[in-house]
Formats: C-alpha cells, sequence, structure tokens
C-alpha cells in the first residue's frame, strides 16, 4: 500500500462540507454556550451566573441517575446489537432475488419514523391487548406500567428490533465487500469457519464494525423519541434517560440557562466517550503500528497486480 | 468492466450445502417483522378494537385510516414535505461529502485528523441541544417554515455520517488506481467522475440510503423549523398523538405509509449494496 501523501490543497476538497458544518453547528454552539453562562430574566435583563448552571447540573442526583441509565442502556444494547447484527449479515442471502428481499426487509425498522416506532411498541407491550404482552403474561406477570423491570425489556427489546438492522446492513455491505480470493486462499488452507470469520472477515470488517458501534454509541446515548412514547420515562424515573430530562428543562420549562448547561455537558459526555471508542479502534492505523500478517500483505500484492490488470481492462 | 468467472471455490458464505443458515435467516426475519405487522394490523382495524381486545387477525377490517389519510390534503402534504426536504438533504449532504470524504482517504493535510474528529461530533450532537438555536436562527434568515430550513439544520448530522461512511468505502479502493489513472493522463476532475465515482458507487448508494434515513425518521428539529406551511409527516403524526383520544388507526395507517417510500430507495439501493465494489473480483 502506498502511504497516503501530504497534501494542504486538500483543504478545497474539505472546505464545502467545513462551511456548512460550520453554517450548521458553530453558530448554534454559540448561541447555548452564551445561554449557559447568564440568566436570562427577560431579552433585556441578563444576569452572568459563570458556572453555576454546570455545578446545579453536575451534582442533580436525578441527571446522575439518567447518566447512569443511560450508560447501563447502551452497553446493554451494544453487547447485543453487534454481536445479532454480524451474526443475521453472514447469514443473509447474497444473490438473486432472495438477496434483493433479504436487504428491504433487514433495513424496514430503520425507516419506520422514531414516533411510530414507540407507538407500535407501546400497544404491543399492552399486557391487555398487546401480543407481546399478552404472550408474556402466559408465563409470568408482564406489566410495563407498573414493573420498572419489565420496561427496561421493553425498550431494550424495542432498541435491539430498530437498530440491529443497522449493524447488519453495514456488516452486509463489509461482507460484500472481500474479494473471494481471500475465501479461495482460506478454502486452500483449509481454514475452519471460525477461522475464516476471525482472519479474513473480521479484519475487513473493522472499519465498518467502527461505524456501526460508534453510530449506535451516539445515538443509544441520545435516545429520545422512542422510550418517551413508550413509557414517558416510567413506570417512576426507571426509563428516564437523559434526553428525556434535557427536553423537559428546554422545552417545557423553558430554563434557557440550566438546559444550555446540561446540553453542553451532555454534549462533552458522548463527545469525550465517542473519541475513547474512536482512539481505541483505530489505533493500529497510526503511523509505526506494524499488526500485519504475512498472509494479509500476500493477499495486499495480489489486489495490487489485480488492480493493474483491472485498470487497464477497463480502459481498452 | 469484464467478469471473467473463476472457477470459485465456494466460501463459506456461499453454496446450497448450508441451506439451514438460509432457513435461520429467513425465521428470524419472520419474527422480526412481527412488530411490523402489528403495525399494519392496527392499521386496518377500527379504533374501538384496538385497546379494547386482544386478536392477532382483525376480526373486522377497516381502511378508514388510510381514506382519511389520503382525502386530508394536510397529511398528504406533510408526506410531500417531507419528501421534498428529504432529497434536498440527501443530494447536497452526497455532494459535498464526496469530496472531502476522498480528501481524507487520499491525503494528509494540516489538521486532518482533528478536523475529521470534529465533524463527528457535530453528528454526537443530541438534537435537543440544537432546537432552540437553530428556531432562532433560521427565524432571522427568513427560512423558518420551508423545507429548506429542515433540510439546511439536517445537514449538521447527514454530513459527517456521509463523509464518514464514503471514506470508509474510499480507503478501500487502493491508491494505485489513482496513480496509474494519473500516469494515464487522467485529469483529477475527468478520473474523479469517469474511474472513481463509478467504483465507489456500492458507497454511495449506502451514503445515500443513511441520510435519507436519518433525515426521514428525524423528528424533534424538523418540528422546531417548521409550522403549519412546511410541517413533516413525522410532527403531523406527533400531533395527532397529543391531541386528547388518539386516533391509532389513522396514526397507524400514517405510519404504514411513511415506510414507504423508505422502501422505494432501499429498492433502489439494494442493487449498490449488494454489488459491492468489484475490485479484487474482475
Amino acid at each position: 500500500m502506498l502511504s497516503k501523501r501530504k497534501n494542504n490543497k486538500a483543504w478545497f476538497l474539505v472546505l464545502p462540507v467545513v462551511l456548512v458544518v460550520a453554517f450548521t453547528a458553530i453558530i448554534p454552539l454559540m448561541t447555548v454556550a452564551n445561554y449557559s453562562v447568564q440568566d436570562v430574566l427577560s431579552p433585556a435583563n441578563r444576569l452572568y451566573v459563570g458556572l453555576d448552571f454546570f455545578r446545579a447540573i453536575a451534582t442533580d442526583p436525578a441527571i446522575i441517575a439518567a447518566f447512569q441509565r443511560n450508560l447501563i442502556f447502551s452497553t446493554q444494547i451494544l453487547l447485543i446489537e453487534i454481536p445479532l447484527g454480524i451474526f443475521i449479515a453472514r447469514l443473509m442471502p447474497r444473490e438473486g432475488w432472495k438477496a434483493a428481499a433479504a436487504l428491504v426487509i433487514v433495513a424496514i425498522p430503520l425507516i419506520i419514523p422514531w414516533n411510530v416506532v414507540g407507538i407500535t411498541w407501546r400497544i404491543l407491550a399492552r399486557p391487555d391487548v398487546g401480543l407481546l404482552g399478552v404472550t408474556v403474561n402466559q408465563f409470568r406477570p408482564f406489566d410495563i406500567g407498573n414493573t420498572p423491570a419489565d420496561a427496561w425489556v421493553t425498550m431494550v427489546a424495542m432498541d435491539v428490533w430498530h437498530w440491529t438492522p443497522l449493524v447488519t446492513l453495514l456488516v452486509y455491505a463489509g461482507l460484500r465487500s472481500i474479494p473471494q480470493a481471500y475465501y479461495q486462499a482460506a478454502a486452500i488452507d483449509a481454514a475452519s469457519p471460525w477461522s475464516v470469520f476471525r482472519f479474513v472477515e473480521l479484519p475487513k470488517l473493522r472499519r465498518v464494525l467502527m461505524i456501526a458501534l460508534l453510530l449506535r454509541f451516539m445515538d443509544s446515548f441520545m435516545i429520545y423519541a422512542e422510550p418517551y412514547i413508550l413509557t414517558g420515562g416510567g413506570p417512576g424515573t426507571s426509563t428516564e434517560v437523559m434526553s428525556i430530562l434535557l427536553s423537559v428543562l428546554a422545552l417545557i420549562q423553558f430554563d434557557l440557562g440550566k438546559s444550555a448547561a446540561f446540553s453542553l455537558i451532555y454534549f462533552l459526555i458522548i463527545q469525550v466517550f465517542s473519541f475513547i471508542f474512536f482512539t481505541v479502534l483505530t489505533l493500529d492505523e497510526r503511523p509505526g503500528a506494524t499488526k500485519k500478517t504475512k498472509r494479509t500483505v500476500i493477499h495486499k500484492r495480489d489486489d495490487a497486480v489485480d488492480d493493474v490488470t483491472s485498470v487497464e481492462g477497463g480502459r481498452s | 468492466m469484464t467478469t471473467t468467472n473463476i472457477p470459485v471455490i465456494q466460501g463459506p458464505l456461499r453454496g446450497s450445502y448450508f441451506d439451514w443458515r438460509s432457513w435461520l435467516f429467513w425465521f428470524i426475519m419472520a419474527v422480526w417483522s412481527i412488530p411490523l405487522l402489528w403495525l399494519v394490523s392496527m392499521s386496518l382495524r377500527f379504533n374501538e378494537d384496538i385497546l379494547a381486545k386482544f386478536e392477532v387477525i382483525p376480526s373486522r377490517i377497516s381502511f378508514r385510516g388510510y381514506t382519511d389519510f389520503f382525502s386530508d390534503p394536510v397529511w398528504v402534504g406533510s408526506f410531500i414535505n417531507s419528501i421534498s426536504y428529504t432529497t434536498i438533504n440527501m443530494v447536497l449532504s452526497v455532494a459535498v461529502a464526496l469530496p472531502a470524504a476522498y480528501a481524507f482517504s487520499r491525503y494528509t493535510f494540516s489538521g486532518d485528523k482533528h478536523l475529521f474528529f470534529w465533524l463527528l461530533t457535530n453528528r454526537m450532537a443530541p438534537a435537543a441541544v440544537f432546537a432552540l438555536p437553530f428556531f432562532q436562527m433560521y427565524q432571522a434568515v427568513g427560512l423558518f417554515d420551508t423545507t429548506y430550513a429542515v433540510a439546511l439544520a439536517h445537514m449538521l448530522f447527514n454530513v459527517p455520517l456521509a463523509v464518514w461512511i464514503l471514506e470508509g468505502f474510499m480507503s478501500g479502493v487502493p491508491k494505485q488506481l489513482d496513480e496509474i489513472a494519473e500516469i494515464d493522463g487522467y485529469k483529477f476532475g475527468r478520473f474523479f467522475v469517469m474511474i472513481f465515482i463509478p467504483m465507489i458507487r456500492a458507497g454511495i448508494g449506502v451514503t445515500m440510503f443513511f441520510t435519507f434515513m436519518f433525515s426521514w425518521v428525524e423528528l424533534l428539529i424538523s418540528k422546531t423549523l417548521t409550522g403549519p406551511r412546511a410541517m413533516p409527516l413525522s410532527v403531523q403524526m406527533s400531533t395527532t398523538s397529543t391531541a386528547a383520544g388518539l386516533d391509532w388507526a389513522l396514526l397507524s395507517a400514517a405510519g404504514v405509509i411513511a415506510i414507504v417510500p423508505g422502501v422505494i430507495v432501499i429498492w433502489f439501493v439494494r442493487n449498490y449494496i449488494a454489488k459491492g465494489f468489484a475490485l479484487g473480483r474482475v
């Protein structure tokens, strides 16, 4: 592989993106930061309060409890969705109308508006008239409205149902991009299915898995519409996640300063976690990392030969 | 591109002797579609039945939800609004993300790592953080309650996502390709459009699908940035759900209808995902 070339003119290629995101992100964020340090009593009457709002947020027991729930929720759904997504993607048919049908069916949960997901599951989980509720009730009492554990499990199940397809699709796209030669080489070496997965597929899937992991972490940490409609944060506060608290503070109580401070802290937490994931997962892309097996090197060289022929073939 | 069919030693993922895989897959899909079938069944039932009795197969069927939807210009209009801002957003996001993703996958430049991570951070911002400032900003520039406002605002999370996914796919294309094209006298623009973009069409397809999807399902920002004129479908639904006494049948019918454009988009994208990129298999 050739290394990347240093070229500062690449900034011109990046410029449109920078401008767009600056317009949609930096200006609004500055407003938020501005609100977070002052108490807006009226448009003309503002009081500078420094970090008081931040202190109030960071010591609020309701917010700390919601933060812990977010953390547990994200961990649980990642542990279920990533392996399950890979598992389903590897089972998916690859050719013909079956592959097409499978893709459409897998992807459908993703394109359902989030409030519809919440509405569907709310009815589905009703112990009196919902399929899920009635079914579970045959075996043990199930009441999403009064039993915190039931509400929690339903919320996790809903998220797994809703978002595992994202992991599946990304992994499927990644699997499709693995050249057949890799499988042929593995077959010649009489590699077991597990070795094929571990040494051929998994390394090639690293990038898509990183995307899946980060996306699922971020989105599960920001989850709002589905649990809000499913349980409204209840019973009690058992499914009250941070975004529900934030939206109450910002859009119902209209507490500008406190919600701005909360927003910034919230944002920062997600960034720190994502940064850790991102850094850990891209460790061996750093210069100096030499974690390459002999086999991949050989394959890379084969690839290069293929590339040359393919480009020449395409031109003639 | 010509395909020389090498007699393929079947990988573990292909071949007919693994039939159980296919059975297991369709079984999982059957389980997976239960909530969806439940939604469809709700949309076909009478309001008074939905909350009154438990039945898997509706005992009597009503299409009132659907006829109400299509006879009400507010519902139909909101559907068209959703389609238009989602499409604008999808096209713009992919257009600006393509060159940027290329830059990230091919070059190092001052501050590239920081820039890439900064882009991603915007994907991580909870929508509630931006709701209020967006409202003030788009009102100030006169775009409030237009589909463009929502399309632009959704670029906040869709552009970083597009750059990210495209960069992944582009990095999978060997850099030798660029070098050879350059040696062969291709100008950058021509190389990019004629050779490179077809090469990563799988990635573009996947990116278009995801930008469409995240824009289509988003609720909070589109709710904040629209009034009665540009109100999207998901918001129209949530206004119904806040009214006293829910019209479950109409709501579920709207939910079913809201899935249809997505299914169409997936149908187009399926080829791009399914083909993968041809490199290494030519």
